[in-house]
């Protein structure tokens, strides 16, 4: 296992003109290549009754996912599925990747949360604007009361923040301990700790994604939100 | 004292303290929770969303103090 002491030092591996590409990136890549190669796999010859394993576990997956967003949005989920359902299955994809030797998950550096934060904040803005039109969406900040508006901008601003910092924390704070349990115990102590990390994993891509629905669900004025 | 030592001791103060309310508040809401499945558990599905969403909000504040301590032990603005 290789040891990252310092958590906010990103790895570069080489530089792409002016462009410093770090292990991050690559690790990113190749799960992108994973996904819509698995993706293509199970498309290729999609057919509506007598499917492979693969289409039916893609069709299985879309749907629970599909469930998922409409009970919290209380709204058809469909527009918003392939930005939602793409950000969950790619954070489980990446909080894993941290269990193959070698690999650091790229969610444990602070680049790659932010970048699906600032993702998720703008989405949110689209949508909104998309269903409300922008007078009825930039209405939404000046309620209940025009004194408010600084805290609705600010809260704009800090919630995105603390989902870029919460699934930032998780995983980088996770791989530290196990570090720290590695340099404390022997071979085998951390495996329990290793095996929490996948739930963890799990779990924080689960969280990140319904933060993202509760959030687009409020920008977009569904009856339920939570 | 140097600035070294107290940034670490400011490190580990604020993970120790910052992590008291989020724990005594995460373990109300899953006691909460855990009752409202006892007493319907039809609504599992919904509760346990909730849950989660809720306890994501409640552990941000442990987070920050966790930021906070890595900012003092990794990127200190007053040392150097």
């Amino acid at each position: 296992m290789k040891l990252q002491l310092h958590p906010l030092q990103t790895v570069v591996l080489f530089h792409a003109g002016p462009v410093p590409i770090t292990a991050s990136v690559v690790t990113t890549w190749v799960i992108v290549g994973i996904l819509v190669l698995l993706s293509w796999l199970a498309m290729r010859r999609a057919q509506v009754h007598a499917g492979g394993w693969l289409q039916a576990t893609v069709e299985v997956t879309v749907e629970a996912i599909a469930d998922q967003i409409k009970a919290v949005l209380g709204a058809d989920p469909w527009p918003y599925l392939p930005l939602l359902g793409t950000l969950f299955i790619y954070l489980v994809f990446a909080n894993l990747s941290g269990i193959l030797p070698d690999v650091v998950a790229p969610t444990a550096h602070i680049e790659t949360p932010a970048a699906l934060a600032m993702v998720v904040f703008f989405s949110v803005q689209f949508f909104g604007i998309r269903q409300q039109g922008l007078k009825g969406y930039a209405r939404r900040y000046l309620e209940p009361n025009p004194l408010l508006l600084p805290l609705n901008l600010l809260s704009q601003i800090t919630r995105s923040f603390s989902m870029m910092v919460r699934l930032f924390g998780n995983m980088m704070s996770h791989e530290f301990i196990i570090a720290i349990i590695l340099f404390l115990a022997g071979l085998f102590v951390p495996v329990p700790f290793m095996l929490l990390g996948i739930l963890i994993g799990i779990i924080q891509a689960f969280i990140f994604t319904i933060l993202a629905t509760v959030y687009v669900g409020g920008a977009v004025g569904a009856t339920e939100a939570g | 004292m140097s600035v070294e030592m107290l940034s670490v001791i400011g490190a580990a103060i604020a993970v120790s303290v910052g992590a008291i309310g989020p724990a005594f508040a995460e373990g109300r809401a899953i006691a909460a929770a855990m009752e409202a499945i006892a007493r319907q558990p039809e609504a599992a599905g919904t509760i346990s969303r909730t849950l989660f969403v809720g306890l994501a909000m409640i552990e941000t504040m442990a987070i920050y103090c966790l930021v906070v301590a890595l900012l003092l032990l990794y990127a200190n603005p007053f040392a150097h």
